[in-house]
């Protein structure tokens, strides 16, 4: 396997959405190819770090004027009844 | 190596019988839907915006124009794919709005330089997070998401940070499976390889490359 086979199944691999075969393949190629497992190992911690990252969290005042902001639009909308075209 | 553990989402099974309620004029149960799912949104629609007052306006018309549309919603797919949905659309046209010099398409394909083989293939600090105080590392994780195609950076986030699942990303976006994967792929690797700048082991730690465990990660 050539390490551009590797990335190609990249995505896959670390999903662990291949078949066993195409696994063990990739899984044997990690095990000789120093620059394909520092590639895959430092993609998997970039996931990580951005699952993990909670940027742009929505600070509960600004979520709470939101909510009630979007609930009573709905409100009106109710009062006024099914919109005709 | 162990593969990414998606995020557990929360139970759904009431979910339909929420929606159901809103359709027959139920706002309090409309409103259980937006207490579950706003901060999703808001998110999703900063990561296409990279705009706070566009991401509230997004908040608000995605939830209003979910509830004005609820008869449209079939059930086939989850509410919250189908509210994703209309929440890229609406961040899509914020997007357009600002930018209009530069077009912002989900279907385009995007090549650039970096799709080539990574270059920078540098073994990264055990714990790269941890060189960073909070604020250097979230201003280090925005300043380089942000610099992606915008096609990119969104496949990214439905994927990897919201947890969606392909087929569900794919219905999202409109987009076909392979298109997700390939733009996944092309996203993991230009984010792994700009944070490679920031994490990459310095000399002081050693030389990286003779320790690194292979295989399994265990040493």
């Amino acid at each position: 396997m050539k390490c551009s086979e590797f990335l190609q199944e990249l995505t896959n691999y670390l999903d662990g959405v291949i078949d066993e075969r195409t696994k063990a393949e990739l899984d044997d190629h990690l095990a000789w190819c120093h620059n394909c497992y520092v590639v895959c190992d430092t993609t998997k911690k970039t996931i990580e770090i951005y699952r993990d990252s909670q940027l742009y969290e929505l600070p509960e005042d600004l979520r709470a004027r939101l909510r009630s902001a979007i609930v009573s639009k709905c409100q009106a909308k109710k009062k006024a009844g099914p919109e005709r075209v | 190596m162990s593969t990414i553990q998606p995020k557990l989402s929360e139970p759904v099974s009431d979910e339909l019988a929420l929606v159901q309620a809103a359709k027959d004029g139920d706002v309090a149960a409309f409103e259980e839907l937006v207490r579950r799912y706003d901060r999703n949104v808001f998110r999703i629609a900063q990561h296409i915006t990279q705009n706070r007052e566009d991401a509230e306006d997004v908040v608000q018309e995605a939830f209003l124009k979910a509830y004005g549309n609820l008869n449209q919603f079939q059930g086939q797919s989850k509410f919250y794919t189908w509210l994703v949905r209309i929440a890229v659309n609406e961040a899509l046209m914020k997007l357009r709005r600002r930018r209009p010099e530069r077009m912002v398409s989900l279907d385009e394909e995007v090549k650039t330089e970096e799709d080539s083989l990574p270059r920078e293939v540098a073994d990264w600090s055990p714990n790269p997070e941890q060189q960073y105080s909070q604020a250097e590392l979230r201003d280090i994780l925005t300043r380089t998401i942000q610099g992606l195609p915008a096609s990119f950076r969104t496949v990214f986030v439905l994927r990897d940070v919201e947890g969606l699942s392909t087929e569900e990303t794919a219905e999202a976006l409109d987009l076909s499976i392979p298109a997700v994967k390939s733009r996944l792929l092309r996203a993991r690797l230009q984010l792994r390889e700009r944070l490679s700048r920031f994490f990459q082991r310095r000399e002081k730690d050693g030389n990286g490359k003779s320790k690194i465990a292979r295989g399994d990660g265990t040493q």
